[in-house]
């Protein structure tokens, strides 16, 4: 077996064992020739798959912050109700395993789980007894899932549409003919396009430098792991236009001179993995993918699906890029770039699904087309999600330069006080920010919006995102691991209402400490909306903190030091 | 071969182009500390202690390999601050209890932070309960002390390839694992070697551990620390007040106080002691000019102590670890509070059988849910670290704040241990 198939292999065990048993971790590691903690490193790495045995439906309830703001509380506890088990806890039942789990991409449909991978959405108490009282009789949880497509919600007028607008399978392919890598590289860069998984990198380049790789080795890897709390924009062209994310990736190959190419798919979307499935078929039926694919002699291109398992993590290129390999997710030293030695020491381009999907569009209708639409820096037009205090959650294709206020518009907010933009490592925004145009002259948006009323407590969503951080870290370098759990801590002391001005400044500049220190972007941005926060809601932070000057005093919370002790007193002791 | 020329901190520096900046560094005398980078081997990054500016970009050093033209910064006041700060942060992660650890004195880490000059750590002690796994033939691993810098899973094989560690879990709950089989391979000096290049003390061979006594390791040096001499020292109007109590603590620093020997003689002449263990006074009579806080507080009794000492005195030190943050009774702090007095009063091999009483009563302080460092109930003016610190160490502060006399802390002053 080679390492590379590992991941595809924990899930057959995973799958079909429930678990990966000791046994399979010993096989594993003669098969690759390796210790048996290295597998179990890999093993441990992924949310997804256990060590020990799990009940036959494993559900996974979201535990990101819209959900909290949705009775992720009630339905958590009504799930442990109706099962008789414990989120976390293995070997309670042989019917169900719980846990929790990071953003799954539904953030429209709150409270949101998977039953073994089916989405189900809009839980209440209520609909888990159902379900749960379903699966009991037997029912099989594909179908009990939901439909969870998100809804489109907006698109500009026909002629400003890029992306959601009629796709016919081969359009953009069949002008490869007519075209040379040039002259496709020419097209992209009339358009600046720029990667849209939140970095910017102009795409172009990347591609240009893959193609003059000495390297002969080329690899096109799609990123399909959106796991960005709050994001779903992937999702909703992998549910609809599957086809132009493949033609994309050709497109990339024909460039580069690439021949096999990989799609990432996030475990969490795993329900969408037949579709993609399926798309490729039918580019193989075409002729579109194989070998001398679409009608071009010795253009051979191939593409597979990886699914991940369970890692924010890998949403980094090189993280992406160990995970396919086989190894535990850790995003390598920035020494060289994929596009140096990349997967498996090929030249690999990594781009995000939207970015893909885009240059495909470019080259089907043209850089003339894109170019009429957008702002002078950013052309054609975003897909943002939308989720949170919103009347229409679901997607938004809009211009390039719309403003934030006109979105919260359409979207129908209510009462909008907080806007994150791009997820918890993108922009804290106020009020202030609401006339800002989305696009590179002014606020770069990843793709997610997420709106929060002025009932929503700001330290609930600072304390969630820093949980998500800690656990989602990749551990390997101290200033995210550990500052991280600093960060949780000083949290809670300012939940405890003990916190002094002293408290604030402390936190923007450990948040600096970790911004320099981290070595990827995880650790970096992990505290960006923190610190944003502090500035944007002042107000709102100086009701709960003391001001003070630099030797103020320091406030103990002496009832909570001693609740313990007069806790165990008060039921032992009389 | 040295083809390229680079700078550091203003300096021009020449290397073979290529180099790894930390060793290019250091053929040009310049020293950055790091603790997962081995010349050998390719960069780990994990410790990210060689934090240095690339032309004006914060990076790993040892993740940079250096090009005509490089403008390097190592050692702006910044730059030592963060440095600084990443090593706390490890501090606060793990449980480094140096009085109590096997390398102490042997200790990369340690020696680091001395030489930094950690006296605290500005981050809050986390307090995680980590494991010691002793179930392998040779080595013990201590969860409590390891860094997570690498080292020992790019070093450690066994004669047939084989690795040894590797990470297990992820985030906040990474470990480094070892693999028993493996490990059961390992000859004898094989798993010294991974404890001696382990730059902690998570790593230890079973039987080797004391193999070299305290004093005589890499890093204890014989204390030259100098007093500033009493003779020398202009008296004020009168004489100095100074209190002196001990919390959560063993009496060790106020040991260490008397330890001055004759030179108590030279002290009175410019002090006084009022409320103090040494005096026997019980209750400030008079305001202090300073007050010296040994041990942290793990009861309510202790708080309302150090809160007094707060009100009557100008200037108020934390002297040893324990004050500093929270030190050997803080060992208890991984444990819940009810878990310990399970076990000290109704289950420990001592008590009678069937015992129910868990002591209580208004008159005794209630126990608190962990052991807190001063500096988490009062504001703390100045730390002495050490366990205990220094004789001359601690009068060398006193006389510096009482009477503005200059002195620096010397290295080997500088103990945890
Ligand atoms: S910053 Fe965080 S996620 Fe990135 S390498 Fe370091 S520990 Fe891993
Ligand atoms: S000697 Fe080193 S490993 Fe041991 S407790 Fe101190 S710092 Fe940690
Ligand atoms: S055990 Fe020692 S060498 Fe290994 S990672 Fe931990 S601190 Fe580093």
């Amino acid at each position: 077996m080679k390492r590379s198939k590992l991941l595809t292999r924990l899930w057959e065990l995973q799958n079909n064992e429930g678990y990966i048993s000791d046994k399979a971790v010993l096989e594993l590691s003669k098969q690759l020739g390796v210790s048996k903690n290295e597998i179990e490193g890999v093993v441990t790495f992924y949310h997804f798959f256990h060590r020990q045995p799990t009940g036959k439906y494993i559900i996974y309830l979201n535990n990101s912050i819209l959900s909290e703001f949705k009775g992720f509380k009630k339905v958590k506890a009504a799930f442990e109700f109706e099962t008789g088990c414990t989120f976390g806890k293995y070997g309670q039942s042989n019917l169900f395993s719980l846990f929790e789990t990071s953003c799954i991409g539904l953030s429209d449909q709150e409270c949101a789980a998977l039953i073994n991978f089916q989405p189900v959405t809009h839980l209440t108490p209520q609909s888990v007894k159902k379900i749960i009282n379903q699966l009991k009789k037997g029912v099989n949880p594909r179908s009990i899932a939901h439909n969870v497509t998100s809804k489109i919600q907006f698109t500009p007028k026909p002629s400003k549409t890029v992306f959601f607008k009629k796709y016919e399978l081969g359009n953009a392919l069949n002008k490869l003919k007519s075209n040379t890598s040039e002259t496709i590289l020419q097209e992209l860069k009339k358009v600046e396009l720029a990667g849209k998984g939140g970095a910017f990198f102009p795409t172009a380049q990347k591609w240009e430098i893959s193609k003059n790789a000495s390297n002969s080795e080329k690899v096109i890897i799609c990123n399909a792991d959106e796991g960005e709390p709050g994001t779903f924009k992937d999702k909703s062209i992998i549910e609809n236009l599957p086809g132009l994310i493949i033609e994309g990736m050709i497109i990339a190959a024909f460039v580069t001179g690439a021949t096999n190419g990989f799609i990432y798919l996030r475990a969490e979307y795993s329900y969408l993995k037949s579709k993609l499935e399926n798309t490729l078929i039918d580019f193989y039926h075409h002729k579109l993918l194989g070998e001398n694919c679409c009608g071009i002699a010795n253009f051979n291109f191939n593409i597979q699906i990886q699914l991940g398992a369970g890692a924010y993590v890998c949403g980094a290129e090189t993280a992406l890029i160990e995970s396919l390999e086989g190894f535990r997710g850790e995003p390598r030293l920035r020494i060289q770039y994929p596009t140096e030695n990349g997967y498996l020491g090929s030249s690999s381009i990594v781009n995000n699904v939207e970015t893909f999907a885009k240059a495909a569009r470019i080259i089907e209708l043209g850089s003339e087309y894109i170019l009429k639409i957008g702002t002078a820096k950013s052309k054609g037009t975003k897909i943002i999600c939308i989720a949170g205090d919103v009347a229409k959650p679901g997607i938004y294709e809009v211009e390039w330069g719309t403003s934030l206020k006109k979105l919260l518009e359409i979207s129908q907010a209510t009462a909008p006080y907080y806007v994150q933009s791009s997820g918890p490592s993108g922009d804290c925004l106020n009020e202030s920010d609401f006339n800002r145009k989305i696009c590179k002259e002014d606020l770069l948006c990843g793709g997610s919006l997420m709106v929060f009323n002025r009932n929503r407590n700001l330290l609930k969503i600072l304390k969630n995102y820093t949980k998500f951080f800690l656990t989602e870290s990749c551990g390997s370098c101290t200033p995210c691991r550990a500052g991280n759990q600093i960060i949780y801590a000083k949290i809670k002391k300012l939940k405890q209402g003990i916190c002094t001005s002293q408290d604030l400044k402390e936190i923007v500049e450990w948040s600096a400490i970790m911004q320099k220190g981290s070595r990827c972007g995880l650790g970096q941005y992990a505290t960006n909306t923190f610190v944003q926060s502090l500035a944007k809601f002042e107000k709102y932070f100086d009701g709960i903190v003391t001001t003070c000057a630099e030797n103020c005093d320091v406030e103990f919370d002496m009832e909570k030091a001693v609740y313990d002790y007069n806790l165990l007193i008060k039921n032992t002791q009389n | 071969m040295k083809n390229i020329s680079f700078n550091i901190d203003g300096r021009i520096c020449s290397a073979t182009k290529g180099e790894n900046l930390i060793e290019a560094a250091k053929q040009n005398g310049i020293f950055i500390p790091t603790l997962c980078h081995f010349k050998h081997l390719n960069p780990l990054g994990s410790c990210r202690v060689c934090i240095v500016n690339l032309n004006g970009h914060a990076i790993a050093g040892c993740s940079v390999f250096v090009e005509e033209g490089m403008q390097i910064e190592v050692n702006t006041p910044e730059l030592l601050d963060t440095r600084k700060a990443i090593l706390e942060m490890m501090f606060v992660e793990g449980n480094h209890f140096c009085p109590s650890c096997e390398k102490s004195g042997d200790c990369q880490m340690q020696n680091l932070a001395y030489e930094t000059g950690i006296r605290y750590t500005r981050f809050p002690h986390l307090f995680v309960d980590r494991i010691v796994d002793a179930r392998p033939e040779r080595i013990v691993v201590n969860q409590n002390r390891c860094i997570k810098c690498k080292r020992c899973f790019e070093e450690v094989e066994t004669n047939d390839g084989y690795k040894v560690f590797n990470f297990s879990n992820k985030g906040n709950k990474t470990i480094v694992s070892i693999d028993y089989e493996q490990e059961a391979k390992l000859s004898e000096t094989q798993a010294e070697y991974a404890m001696k290049i382990c730059p902690t003390g998570s790593i230890l061979v079973k039987g080797k551990t004391f193999s070299k006594p305290f004093g005589d390791r890499i890093f204890d040096q014989v204390s030259e620390g100098k007093a500033i001499a009493f003779d020398k020292i202009n008296k004020k109007g009168r004489k100095m007040r100074i209190a002196t109590t001990s919390l959560a603590g063993c009496f060790g620093c106020h040991m260490s106080l008397l330890d001055i020997d004759l030179g108590i003689l030279d002290v009175i002449e410019l002090v006084e002691f009022n409320k103090s263990p040494l005096t026997d006074i019980k209750k400030f009579t008079q305001h202090c000019d300073i007050g010296l806080v040994e041990g942290g507080c793990c009861n309510t009794d202790n708080i309302e102590v150090l809160r007094t000492f707060r009100e009557n005195c100008d200037v108020l030190i934390s002297v040893g670890e324990c004050a500093i943050w929270g030190g050997v009774p803080a060992i208890r702090n991984t444990i819940p509070v009810e878990d310990c007095l399970r076990e000290a009063y109704l289950e420990s091999l001592t008590s009678e059988e069937n015992e129910t009483v868990i002591p209580y009563h208004e008159d005794i302080p209630k126990i608190l849910n962990k052991v807190y460092p001063n500096h988490e109930i009062v504001k703390i003016d100045y730390h002495i670290p050490g366990c205990p610190p220094n004789a001359n160490h601690i009068w060398n502060v006193v006389k510096n704040i009482l009477f503005e006399e200059e002195f620096s802390v010397v290295y080997p002053e500088f103990k945890y241990d």
